[in-house]
């Protein structure tokens, strides 16, 4: 853990952030009718600066990010509120082992039921730790989910029907990783690192109003990180050329950490990057196995959603060893079973 | 942001949701599974919208009876909602064409067999991975001869060859990848990038190799080019399910 670095005070999430533009009375409902207005109004200059294939092919990237990773949001929105609202913190503690040793793999083999892609597993995973889960359990399943379920595993058996062995390692690889991470959290981590957002969500005089405060409070909240990584994502599909690729593809180690590298820039929904991996022809089979392991577990859209969820500081130290343990445990799976 | 205008752009996205998926609009982002999908969670979204107004009204109430303040930390963040809303409802930009096809390789890969083409003598329709399979892999055997139908949007790499390019999808446009087949043969005089044509004609034994990733790229020799429009679903989401 090499950062060290303490985040800024007052991030985005923080206390008091609407003591900005609130406090001095500018009304944030006004505001937005303003912008939408505004934006209606100068829709063909708009339309026109953004004619140009690179803006436009940005563009469609973008919203097809979004669009597609809205519904998952929603899907762990919706579980991360009943989570809270409905479920009392007496059941996690029966469900899981008190040895936080013990809850690591369970919660990670637990992963395996949420069916969705990543989009869906960190609002979940944000619950679990304000319902008093051990983090480091919390944090295996964050990881292990996305990975693991049997959507994820029946699409990746589907895109290397001549390999089924991908799909043993897939499955074995994001395990070890995610129990890692987890063991590894609870040896090192500290709590004072992981600042869960004060989520004024879950007062409120009955479970329903409860419930959808934290609906609310979480789809726009986890919904704008979202948003900031579908950005990232687009503009490096935009720009990168694809030609890097087959350079890197002649030396073994390059190609691995080139896969890695990509992973993580192109932030695609677990649930369709195994095709992409299977278009990557000229890659060994080792280094597919790392972007499988490595996109679900860490990627930009991630990134910014756990900086959100769990804080800056946990995510600027959380995701550096992820990005190393998830290649390293993909590597090791690759030697063995491929 | 205030509760408020969350539950403004809530209920906005939902609208923008609900409305690209009841529309043809959702396809030129997503596949076509997802639309069950995306119609459930834009209702949810209206929902959360409606409920957020109706807890605040109830609380407003309250809360003049009681004179107490409060200050809930709302996230700036979420303002960023706004700019997928106003790119989807304002700018709907167009399904990826022929500038993101030739940056990427063609993905053509090798099929697991290939089946005999439906009967009948007249010209044969198929899709561009189909014939692209037949010919870069069966050397057009399983073509027999026969003329063939193909449509997709036109492509013009910098020398100004042209492609018949279908762009193939596995679950939203960021994961779409192209499937080329070079023209020869009788064109058009005038060829305009994207434009979608349905061309008819026969196997060339001609193959190339893609520039970007070295993937093949079969030739097909025209006897006639007609425009068609935008199909239905642009991309094609048939070739690796």
């Amino acid at each position: 853990m090499a950062i060290t670095e303490e985040a800024p005070p007052g991030t985005e999430t923080g206390p008091g952030t609407e003591t900005g533009a609130e406090s001095r009375g500018v009304n944030s409902s006004l505001v937005l009718t303003l912008l939408l207005v505004l934006a209606v109004l100068a829709q063909s200059p708009i339309r026109g600066l953004l004619g140009t294939p690179l803006m436009q092919s940005w563009m469609t990237v973008f919203v097809a990010v979004t669009v597609q990773a809205l519904p998952f949001l929603v899907l762990g929105v919706l579980l991360s509120a009943a989570l809270a609202v409905f479920v009392p913190p007496s059941f996690f503690a029966r469900a899981l082992p008190s040895r936080p040793a013990l809850a690591v793999p369970v919660a990670g083999v637990a992963g395996a039921i949420l069916p969705g892609c990543e989009c869906a597993s960190v609002p979940v995973a944000g619950a679990l730790v304000r319902r008093g889960v051990t983090p480091a359990a919390a944090l295996a399943f964050l990881l292990s989910a996305p990975a693991i379920n049997p959507i994820v595993l029946t699409a990746t058996a589907v895109a290397f029907p001549r390999n089924p062995e991908m799909v043993l390692g897939r499955f074995a690889a994001s395990l070890l990783v995610a129990c890692a991470m987890g063991w590894l959290w609870q040896r090192l981590g500290r709590t004072d690192w992981l600042r869960p957002p004060a989520h004024g969500a879950h007062e409120g005089a009955t479970k329903g109003e409860a419930f959808w405060n934290s609906v609310r409070h979480d789809t726009v909240h986890a919904g704008g990180f979202l948003v900031l990584g579908a950005m990232a994502s687009a503009t490096l599909k935009a720009v990168a050329p694809a030609s890097w690729l087959r350079t890197a593809a002649g030396n073994p180690l390059v190609a691995i950490l080139a896969l890695a590298v990509l992973a993580v820039l192109l932030s695609i929904c677990s649930e369709a990057d195994a095709f992409v991996a299977a278009s990557l022809t000229q890659f060994s089979l080792t280094a597919k196995l790392v972007f499988l392991v490595v996109g679900p577990m860490i990627d930009l859209k991630l990134f910014a959603m756990q900086a959100g969820t769990f804080g800056r500081t946990f995510a600027l130290r959380f995701a550096p060893v992820t990005f190393a343990m998830a290649v390293a445990g993909a590597v090791v799976t690759g030697t063995v079973l491929l | 942001m205030n509760r408020q205008s969350q539950a403004a752009v809530m209920f906005l996205l939902g609208a923008a949701l609900l409305h690209a998926g009841s529309t043809d609009l959702y396809l030129r982002y997503v596949k076509a599974g997802l639309q069950p999908l995306l119609l459930a969670s834009g209702a949810v979204l209206i929902v959360g919208a409606l409920a957020t107004v109706w807890y605040e009204r109830k609380r407003h109430r309250l809360r003049r009876q009681t004179h107490e303040g409060h200050a809930h930390p709302e996230p700036r963040v979420s303002w960023l909602l706004l700019l997928p809303l106003l790119a989807l409802i304002l700018i709907a930009p167009p399904a990826l064409g022929s500038y993101s096809a030739l940056r990427s390789g063609t993905a053509l890969q090798k099929p697991y067999g290939l089946g005999p083409l439906p009967g009948g003598s007249g010209p044969v329709q198929l899709s561009v991975v189909d014939y692209a399979s037949r010919a870069a892999y069966g050397n057009g055997r399983s073509l027999g001869g026969r003329t063939v139908r193909v449509t997709g949007f036109l492509a013009l790499d910098g020398s100004g060859a042209p492609y018949l390019v279908r762009m193939a999808l596995n679950c939203c446009a960021a994961d779409a990848q192209p499937v080329k087949i070079a023209l020869t043969g009788q064109l058009p005089p005038v060829l305009r990038p994207d434009a979608w044509l349905t061309v008819t004609g026969s196997y060339s034994p001609r193959l190339s190799r893609d520039p970007v990733n070295n993937g093949p790229i079969p030739y097909l020799k025209v006897t006639s080019a007609q425009p068609v429009p935008v199909p239905h679903d642009p991309y094609d989401e048939t070739w690796n399910n």
